[in-house]
């Protein structure tokens, strides 16, 4: 049907999947949050998931790093494929599956400790490395959240120091400095200013070029600027996954249309 | 209806007065009530502050003497008392906060914790006078500093438990997508950011601890003499006031307002330090 059509147009564009979302539910406790989603993320490109409050959008991109496993009476059942493995079931520990689909959230979440740590805490975990490698893994990062130049010169002050938007970008550096396969962000730039906003922007259009990336977000001008992929989901149910051109010009549902052009959600 | 509009207000305006009248009456009473025991307490305790207080023993009565011992006595199983409750409070505080936040042990523990913070001291002191005192044949220091100890638990659980709950739940997550193990992240962020909280909890419950005078006398006892032998009775600020304070000998009762002094003015230090370290926190 029509989600086979998309399929088709991105295989022949050469594109691989790297995540197949296949038959997926989802529930918190009794409640069905998600309905037999079908939905495949493609290897460096930006998939947006659009839709109104309470669609299951954030639903969706927190079963594809596990954390929903952090709380209890949250379930998910079907497929997660990454690189053909169910991530839903496999051995692999929900922490070593983090450490490779890194997740940026609504809220600037920098840890507690100097900027510097902050990037270098996480490499620590997985990697062991000499102080000079360190220094160019953690520059390297702030490099390329476009942070370094504003913070090269106090690398060793508080992260919870710098603006709003200067946090948001450090917890992509953060994200980045990891070297995951997947990024997910989760509305990055809801609580930040237009400029920010559109630094943040630019950097996921960078990012894409080495990255899968899936985003949440209300923002249907974010939306049309910076990916390549749209799904648009409704209460639980994925309504329209389409490319971001197609889904915004000629959506082929009525519900897609009302709601791309604002007359509900 | 002019007459009821402005009488209305009028009423209304006396039971105002009335009401704060009570209010700042009574705010003013408990103020004053405060200020003659501090007053009393620094006018009386103040006349018998020397050097020998600090140098020499509890006296017979009748002789000069200082309350060095009990000084001793009080820091030392103040001290112990707090290395030994700290460790497992903040672990069981970690518990309730992060492991056991859903569980149904957690509500357990919540509640006996709860229960444990309002207990009688005396209860506490005759606990270990059961436990310790009666099977080892003699009291000791080291049963006063275990009573003391069991006194910091339910402080210093509740503490950490609230300090941790404080770190949004965001700063978790955030931690556990870079692949973050959770013992890791509770250890190097979670405590980081509750770790003024937790002190503050922890010196407030040496400032608690410091002035128990009923759990110490079942288990420490008193010791007149020179003393640092753990396994033997140790003296303590707090029971050397409980003692002299009522015996008919004028030098031992001035002692004892002195010895008050110096507990109210340590606990005051701490509370203060306690606070700027909160109030630090808030900026």
């Amino acid at each position: 049907m029509n989600a086979q059509t998309n399929v088709d147009t991105a295989r022949n564009a050469g594109m691989k999947e790297k995540v197949s979302i296949r038959n997926l539910n989802f529930y918190y406790d009794q409640s069905k949050a998600l309905k037999n989603i079908n939905l495949p993320l493609y290897d460096r490109a930006v998939t947006a998931f659009i839709g109104p409050s309470g669609c299951g959008k954030s639903t969706l991109l927190r079963i594809l790093n596990r954390i929903y496993e952090l709380y209890p009476k949250q379930r998910a059942e079907g497929e997660v494929l990454m690189d053909g493995e169910n991530i839903l079931t496999s051995k692999e520990s929900a922490d070593s599956l983090r450490s490779k689909v890194g997740m940026v959230f609504q809220k600037p979440t920098p840890f507690p400790m100097s900027i510097y740590e902050n990037i270098a805490f996480g490499i620590r975990l997985y990697e062991k490395l000499s102080k000079a490698e360190m220094d160019e893994r953690v520059e390297s990062a702030l490099r390329r959240a476009a942070l370094w130049d504003e913070v090269k010169d106090k690398l060793h002050t508080s992260g919870q120091g710098l603006s709003g938007g200067q946090q948001q970008r450090l917890c992509i550096a953060r994200t980045v400095a990891v070297r995951p396969e997947v990024i997910l962000f989760d509305e990055p730039c809801s609580a930040l200013d237009p400029i920010s906003t559109a630094k943040i922007e630019e950097l996921i259009d960078e990012l894409k070029v080495d990255y899968t990336i899936a985003i949440v977000t209300h923002n249907m001008q974010q939306a049309a600027r910076c990916t390549n992929f749209a799904a648009f989901m409704y209460l639980g149910e994925l309504i329209e996954f389409d490319t971001t051109e197609k889904l915004f010009t000629s959506p082929s549902m009525p519900k897609t249309q009302e709601y791309i052009t604002g007359r509900f959600g | 209806m002019a007459n009821t509009t402005s009488a209305l207000p009028t009423r209304r305006r006396a039971r105002s007065k009335l009401m704060m009248t009570l209010a700042v009456g009574s705010a003013g009473l408990g103020l004053l009530m405060l200020a003659i025991i501090l007053g009393t307490l620094l006018f009386k305790g103040i006349s018998g502050l020397n050097l020998a207080v600090f140098t020499e023993m509890t006296p017979p009565p009748g002789e000069e003497g200082g309350l060095l011992n009990a000084i001793f006595g009080s820091i030392v199983m103040t001290l112990i008392g707090i290395v030994i409750g700290t460790p497992i409070s903040i672990l069981a505080g970690t518990y309730l906060a992060e492991y056991g936040r859903y569980r149904r042990l957690a509500h357990i523990v919540r509640f006996i914790n709860d229960i444990l913070l309002s207990a009688p001291s005396i209860v506490v002191g005759l606990f270990v006078y059961e436990i310790l005192v009666t099977t080892l044949g003699h009291f000791s220091g080291i049963a006063g500093a275990m009573a003391l100890a069991i006194l910091v638990i339910p402080i210093v659980v509740r503490t950490t438990e609230d300090m941790l709950r404080l770190v949004p739940d965001t700063l978790r997550e955030a931690a556990a997508s870079v692949g973050m193990p959770r013992w890791r992240m509770i250890v190097s962020i979670a405590y980081r950011a509750a770790l003024t909280g937790i002190t503050t909890g922890v010196l407030l419950a040496v400032a608690r601890i410091s002035g128990e005078t009923a759990p110490l006398l079942f288990t420490a006892l008193n010791n007149q003499f020179w003393s640092t032998n753990l396994n033997a009775p140790l003296a303590s600020l707090p029971v050397v006031i409980f003692q002299f304070a009522l015996s008919p000998y004028e030098d031992w009762q001035q002692l004892a307002w002195t010895g008050a002094l110096l507990i109210t003015l340590s606990v005051l230090t701490l509370s203060v330090f306690a606070r700027m370290l909160t109030a630090k926190k808030a900026k």
